[in-house]
């Protein structure tokens, strides 16, 4: 068998080779994040079953007990656990969410520059941010579906529509992922990251509804729930799984729109800055 | 402060230099060609209007000291940094609106080794295929004959990290081939190895040019330009000074030998005029003084008779060191 290697004669000018289409060149950079998940997917599986089992376990049936002494009026028979249910995984998708657009996002341009490595190939800079996109996207999909899949062992859903509950807190996930991406693609440290988990990710995790609804908060913080897109997440989640979108279809709507525009814009920043990062090498 | 410039080579030396060049025919059109190419950063200009071309089969080089422009040049070439000013063909595209068709056919080494340290070495090899669209099977092909290449075959299921600096230079070059490329572009490859893995990747890029592979690389390191490239410019703030082979540099710009004298700390200030018109020219450094002649032998000789005795003597062939002292009055490593 002739080599590839063997001589001849040098490579002239030759012709012009063919564009690859995006979907090709996207597809190539997700196929090196799959290759490198393959190595600790059995880890992150059984990760994605322990953190639901924990929350769910301490904070749904333990203290739900003591919540439900005073049950809501206007849901009949409503457990906190299923209050709880819907919240935390809107809210453990934004988490995981955040920190894949965070940590492996500097890693690939900083520490080991594998992106600057496909860079060099014929994979554009947009596509190297939307591959990573499109890789978070089916990594919080995993997350969600075991999500999902603890709160019917628990028995903490009330409808059926907690199927269509997955997509929408990959969604809220990635409300957070995208412009994340965009900022971390500007950043050269990890030092800000701390920061904004900190100050940013904690403080939404915990005043937008996800462990009581936000009619409990004094009003002069509810606004911060309102803007706070996570509030927007947990708020869809919950509609489908008690079942209640028909009661405000508008709401309904307005959460899947704020989520979607921040998801979308992010997106679209991020191939800016990750164009500008990897040009200036 | 010096003398003229060496005589100009005649045209059949001329002629005989260039003929040391294996594959590069006149006709080819260049692979690249830059003309009043412009690099620049803000308000600082990296670099600043240079103009060659590289023909087919052509080994060529930028030799210059840290931040003389090399590294952006090679980054407009490879289609990862826009030009700011002039003009730049590359296989016959612009790099403005053809960069990704321009890289699919490019095999880059860069500075800094980019290798995947979670993966494999084979498949750091099977992952870059992919990105140039390569089919499985061909990646796993061409991966296994690449590293018997880079003579890394026992190491494919090794993970990354452990590996020498040597081994992963040698990884970076095998993954720069996976497409065959028309174009290899290599970033100082050498620097920070030992002289032993140094040598073994020498010897792998001269069978690259045996086999046809156009290489245009960059170097701060003569002996890496004289062992490796048929021409050369030499690159010094921004611009590029002087453009030949090596032998033809060194014929315009130096002489065949060079007598080195070392002194005693302090001797060496109180030479002077002791040294003038030994040699055709001669050129004081901090640590040693350099006496340019065709003979080195002669000079020695002839310092011995005015009563000169130096600590340390060394009369050795001319360099493309001396070329770039010569050109810019400096040294060129750091």
């Amino acid at each position: 068998m002739s080599s590839f290697l063997d001589a001849r004669e040098p490579a002239g000018i030759g012709r012009v080779p063919p564009l690859a289409p995006s979907w090709s060149t996207i597809g190539r950079v997700i196929e090196h994040r799959a290759m490198l998940y393959r190595r600790t997917f059995r880890a992150s599986l059984f990760a994605s079953f322990g953190v639901p089992l924990l929350f769910l376990t301490a904070m749904g049936l333990g203290l739900g007990g003591y919540v439900d002494q005073n049950p809501d009026p206007t849901l009949e028979g409503l457990t906190y656990l299923q209050f709880l249910a819907p919240g935390l995984l809107a809210a453990t998708v934004m988490q995981a969410g955040s920190f894949e657009a965070a940590f492996p996002i500097l890693g690939g341009l900083q520490w080991n520059k594998i992106f600057h490595a496909m860079f060099a190939t014929p994979i554009r800079a947009a596509d190297i941010a939307y591959g990573n996109i499109v890789w978070i996207a089916l990594r919080l999909t995993l997350i969600a579906t075991v999500f999902a899949i603890v709160i019917v062992g628990f028995g903490a859903s009330r409808s059926p529509l907690l199927v269509l509950a997955i997509p929408v807190a990959v969604l809220t996930g990635l409300s957070f992922s995208t412009p994340l991406m965009a900022f971390t693609a500007t950043q050269r440290t990890p030092d800000k990251f701390a920061a904004i988990f900190r100050f940013g990710i904690t403080p939404l995790f915990l005043f937008s509804g996800t462990f009581y609804p936000i009619e409990n908060l004094p009003e002069i913080v509810r606004p911060i729930a309102w803007v706070s897109p996570l509030w927007h997440g947990v708020d869809a989640c919950r509609m489908l799984m008690l079942d209640t979108v028909g009661r405000d279809p508008l709401l309904f709507t307005i959460h899947i729109g704020v989520l979607v525009a921040l998801a979308g814009t992010g997106a679209a920043f991020a191939a800016r800055t990750f164009e500008a990062r990897l040009v200036r090498g | 402060m010096h003398d003229s410039l060496a005589t100009e080579p005649t045209p059949a030396v001329e002629e005989a230099l260039g003929a040391s060049r294996p594959a590069a025919r006149a006709s080819a059109p260049p692979l690249i060609s830059a003309r009043g190419l412009t690099k620049r950063f803000d308000d600082f200009t990296a670099v600043d209007g240079i103009d060659f071309e590289v023909a087919p089969g052509e080994a060529f080089g930028f030799l210059g000291p840290n931040g003389a422009g090399k590294t952006s040049t090679m980054r407009m070439i490879g289609c990862t940094s826009p030009v700011s000013d002039g003009e730049l063909r590359i296989l016959d595209m612009d790099p403005r609106r053809q960069g990704p068709q321009i890289r699919s056919r490019l095999g880059v080494v860069p500075q800094q080794d980019t290798l995947d340290n979670e993966l494999t070495v084979r498949e750091n090899l099977l992952i870059y295929g992919r990105y140039f669209g390569l089919p499985r099977e061909e990646c796993a092909r061409r991966a296994d004959e690449l590293l018997d290449f880079v003579q890394l075959a026992d190491r494919g299921k090794d993970l990354v990290e452990p590996l020498s600096g040597g081994m992963k230079r040698r990884l970076t070059i095998a993954r720069s081939l996976i497409n065959e490329p028309s174009l290899m572009l290599l970033d100082e490859p050498t620097t920070g190895l030992d002289p032993q893995a140094r040598h073994l990747l020498w010897d792998r890029l001269y069978r690259l040019k045996q086999r046809g592979v156009t290489l245009v690389l960059t170097t701060h390191y003569m002996d890496e330009a004289e062992q490796l490239c048929d021409r050369l410019v030499v690159m010094d703030k921004a611009k590029i000074v002087a453009e030949g082979s090596p032998q033809q540099l060194i014929q315009r710009y130096s002489t065949r030998e060079v007598a080195e004298f070392r002194f005693l700390p302090g001797v060496q200030e109180t030479l002077d005029g002791k040294l003038d018109g030994l040699a055709s020219r001669i050129e004081k450094l901090p640590d040693r003084v350099l006496l340019y002649a065709d003979d080195g032998e002669e000079v020695v000789m002839a310092a011995r008779e005015r009563g000169i005795h130096p600590e340390a003597v060394l009369v050795r062939r001319s360099t493309l060191e001396d070329v770039f002292l010569r050109l810019t009055g400096r040294s060129l490593v750091d």
